[in-house]
């Protein structure tokens, strides 16, 4: 199928592409990996009046570890930062949920702003940006994940705004993220995750809400010295998630409650 | 408005004008001629459309030609050399990895990139590395074992394609 036509520009630095979205205004997208964008432009879906391609903005796609904080630059693909010995040995979690996103192809492609700017409910990487407390730098500001999915396909980013990167705290404990799915390279129906941090857990759900879930109640659990099976049986705690094609929402609470039960007790 | 592309298919340089919204695959298909790159599905889940971009394994229907300025770009026509098949080319055939053959360009470039970044997989990883690829004729098994022949014959040694222009390019 063929997109709606559009006008297409490249940025060569963040201050041209913020300027060429302010240019072109509300109907205007950044291109970066991709792989959401240009699918829903052939269905037709999304129908930007320009695209501002910012693949060619040098030093956006940085991983490092720097006072106690993971950076990853903004365009930084799905396969590098699966493969990144940085992030293996700072942020174990987010290598190997990088690992489940798509297939090959479309790790070679896809990029973590864009995953995060996207804001899909069956997003991996929101659901361990917010149950860790991770943080979006925009050309802009600072806004904390648990401010940043507002709603489904919806961030508080300006038209102009552009992230820049994703802020993790370093958590090399035991983890665990689980993506239940039909097919090796689809979206998860649910996922669940379990990451030890600083003597507690924190635990993620994807796919159970309009945006990525914690699970405070589990957590809280645990801290009171729940035993995992005890503990995951709150994970569907005031979950009000959509059928789907899929999944039912009381499949997807039940998929919650294993799931995060499952997480807990093999992360390591 | 139509934008300047300028890349390197298979080794020769192209320069085509374009309209912003042609997909690279319809680019290489429909401008430059080359009807290797197959497109099944539409929605970025297939594979049938997946060539080398600068050596990476992309879905050619998710990526604007425009994207694809100062690329060298690998398609299936790219991976013979001399009217020799490349050895993946050649175990596809020995093992009967393909039945209609719809999906095999993308499933012989997929697994060109994996074989670059995994010389010797094991089965399984093979499996993973070909998720990105669907097949509905022979269930897999034999797509496996051309990989792995494949993997063999090259003894190991990297997948490179050859960047060399099959004398079929141009598309019958």
């Amino acid at each position: 199928m063929i997109p709606a036509a559009f006008e297409y520009a490249r940025a060569s630095s963040v201050e041209e592409a913020s300027k060429l979205l302010k240019k072109y205004g509300e109907d205007a997208k950044v291109l970066a990996g991709g792989h959401s964008l240009i699918p829903l432009m052939r269905l037709r879906l999304a129908q930007p009046k320009a695209l501002v391609d910012i693949n060619g903005i040098k030093d956006l796609d940085h991983i490092k570890e720097s006072g106690s904080k993971l950076h990853v630059g903004a365009l930084a693909r799905h396969v590098m930062i699966q493969n990144s010995a940085v992030v293996k040995q700072n942020l174990p979690i987010l290598a190997e949920v990088a690992g489940e996103v798509g297939d090959n192809q479309v790790r070679n492609m896809g990029t973590i702003g864009g995953v995060m700017a996207h804001a899909d409910a069956a997003g991996d990487y929101p659901t361990i940006a917010l149950m860790l407390d991770a943080e979006i730098v925009t050309n802009q500001r600072t806004i904390a994940a648990k401010d940043f999915f507002k709603d489904i396909f919806t961030t508080p980013l300006a038209p102009d705004e552009i992230v820049i990167e994703v802020v993790f705290p370093v958590a090399n404990g035991p983890h665990k993220y689980i993506k239940f799915r039909r097919r090796l390279f689809d979206w998860a129906i649910v996922g669940a995750a379990a990451q030890k941090m600083n003597g507690g857990w924190r635990i993620g759900l994807t796919n159970v809400g309009p945006t990525p879930v914690r699970a405070t109640a589990v957590e809280k659990a645990l801290h009171d010295g729940a035993k995992p099976e005890e503990a995951a049986q709150h994970a569907s705690d005031g979950l009000n998630p959509s059928g789907d094609l899929r999944a039912s929402p009381e499949y997807k609470k039940h998929l919650a409650r294993v799931l995060t039960k499952r997480a807990i007790e093999q992360a390591e | 408005m139509k934008h300047k592309v300028s890349t390197t298919v298979n080794g020769t340089r192209r320069e085509h004008e374009v309209e912003s919204r042609l997909l690279l695959v319809h680019y290489l298909r429909d401008v430059v001629g080359l009807t290797g790159t197959h497109i099944g599905c539409d929605t970025s889940q297939c594979g049938a459309c997946t060539i080398l971009v600068d050596g990476k394994a992309v879905k050619s229907c998710t990526m604007f030609a425009v994207q694809a300025e100062g690329k060298n770009l690998t398609t299936i026509e790219g991976m013979a050399k001399d009217g020799e098949l490349h050895p993946l080319q050649q175990a596809f055939w020995d093992e009967h990895g393909l039945q209609c053959g719809y999906c095999t360009p993308g499933f012989i470039m997929a697994a060109a990139y994996l074989l670059e970044q995994n010389p010797n997989p094991t089965e399984d990883e093979i499996r993973r590395g070909l998720e990105g690829n669907l097949c509905r004729c022979t269930g897999y098994v034999n797509i496996v074992k051309s990989v792995q022949a494949a993997a063999k014959t090259m003894g190991g040694a990297r997948a490179k394609p050859t960047g060399h222009q099959a004398v079929t390019a141009g598309g019958e």
